[in-house]
């Protein structure tokens, strides 16, 4: 087992000190890469906290869609392969509500300020 | 240095220019650069910009028209009357400067945050969309036999390109894998109205004034095929930067813009457009997959390549509110 802190606390703060204090001083087109890069940091320690459990249930609900097992990688894959042939599509029960779970869930990791997504938690 | 070819450069084309200042590149990969420039001149200076390929690098790649295609095109735009820079020159083989051409500088803003939050454009932002519209117009209306060589494309042949790229990252997403299905099966055919389509008309490429639109840059994907895809294209989420309700680039209505376009003699295809829409949708998604695979590939290792790559999933929510809402 290893020491803590965890990766999670260690990465908070490093990008709560460049947030804080290397940010203001920064200028130019540094000051733009510093700001991606601190967007980088709290995107990965969203992924921490919350992909694991996403991923439980997107493979939960793929299982369930496919009657099938595997990774999820091959569980996706196969999902694409029938929306690709036309074997289910939209009208297929629970189609609908596994894509628009399964994205929500990528948004609060990836871009939770991203307006379509903040309109859409409005309407859950 | 590049101040000394373009010294020797500005002298043949611009008479009485004794030299040049204040050269620095505003963007560019290896193969495609952006530099602005001042022409200095006892009456005055004048505002250019070099876009050139680098010597040592020639066609370009892909999609991509070309830079002479679109030095031809600029000027076409600019002699109608559309809202263009003007054409100084472009670059022979005597310039050593690579290929490319230099236009003059027009001033204003590109950024869209900018033209979507500051004051400064207030008075701008209700009349853009109407305008866009009667600029796109104008850009299909340009005329076809003075076009450069350009690729034709036509619904069913982007369908099958981008189907083609996003299979090629093998990273599968369902969203994706519907929407490629949607737009088979909503291809709407050859287009019987063929046009000029400037392949890349949104926030980035149009230079925005206090008084509205002062020039469309980056011709760099203008093709023939079916003018509804410009339409489309600026319609398309990504492009309004958080002000989703106003589907024009973040600052006007989907009507505003069929106005303009049909007050310039033009007819505006609303099924067409929404398919674009979609199309357009997609095609960002999957350029933001292509980030991520050039990102993990090298030579370009960069930050904001790889966060572009992140936002595959903002086109994947976007695709779902257009082809499955929610709670209707």
């Amino acid at each position: 087992m290893q020491d803590e802190p965890t990766p999670t606390e260690l990465i908070k703060a490093v990008a709560d000190f460049l947030r804080n204090e290397i940010a203001p001083a920064i200028k130019g087109h540094n000051s733009f890469k510093l700001r991606v890069g601190i967007n980088a940091l709290d995107l990965v320690t969203r992924q921490l906290a919350l992909a694991e459990a996403g991923d439980e249930t997107e493979a939960a609900r793929l299982k369930q869609l496919l009657g099938a097992d595997g990774t999820l990688t091959e569980l996706n894959r196969a999902l694409s392969a029938r929306i690709a042939s036309g074997e289910v599509d939209l009208k297929t029960p629970g189609l609908s509500e596994h894509l628009w779970q399964t994205t929500m869930d990528k948004l609060a990791v990836d871009q939770p300020n991203y307006a379509s997504y903040k309109r859409e938690l409005g309407n859950t | 240095m590049i101040e000394t070819e373009l010294t020797r450069c500005v002298a043949s084309f611009h008479p009485g220019a004794t030299g040049i200042t204040g050269a620095a590149k505003l963007s560019g990969g290896a193969s495609q650069e952006t530099w602005t420039f001042d022409i200095v001149h006892p009456n005055g200076n004048v505002g250019a910009i070099l876009r050139r390929a680098p010597p040592g690098y020639g066609a370009a790649p892909g999609r991509a028209a070309g830079l002479d295609a679109e030095a031809t095109l600029m000027q076409l735009a600019h002699d109608a009357g559309l809202p263009s820079p003007k054409v100084m020159h472009v670059l022979t083989p005597e310039d050593g400067l690579g290929r490319g051409f230099i236009m003059a500088r027009v001033e204003g803003e590109t950024i869209a945050r900018k033209i979507l939050r500051d004051e400064e454009f207030a008075n701008a932002r209700p009349i853009l969309a109407r305008q866009l519209g009667r600029v796109i117009a104008s850009i299909h209306g340009l005329p076809q036999a003075k076009l450069p060589q350009l690729r034709s494309l036509t619904a069913t042949k982007e369908i099958e390109d981008l189907g083609r790229e996003y299979h090629g990252f093998n990273w599968p997403r369902p969203v994706f894998e519907l929407a490629l299905r949607w737009l088979r099966d909503h291809d709407p055919g050859p287009s019987s109205d063929v046009t000029l389509v400037h392949g890349d008309f949104r926030h980035g490429n149009l230079i925005i004034g206090p008084d509205g639109v002062r020039a469309v840059l980056d011709w760099e994907l203008a093709h023939t095929g079916d003018p509804m895809e410009d339409l489309g294209w600026i319609c398309v989420n990504s492009w309004r930067f958080g002000e989703i309700d106003k589907p024009v680039g973040g600052f006007g209505t989907r009507e505003d813009l069929f106005a303009g376009y049909e007050e310039a003699g033009r007819k505006a295809d609303r099924d067409r457009v929404m398919f674009w829409e979609v199309m357009g949708t997609l095609r960002w998604g999957v350029m933001c997959c292509g980030m991520m695979q050039r990102f993990r590939s090298g030579p370009d290792h960069s930050m904001e390549r790889a966060m572009i790559g992140r936002r595959a999933s903002e086109t994947e929510i976007d695709l779902l509110r257009l082809l499955a809402p929610r709670g209707k």
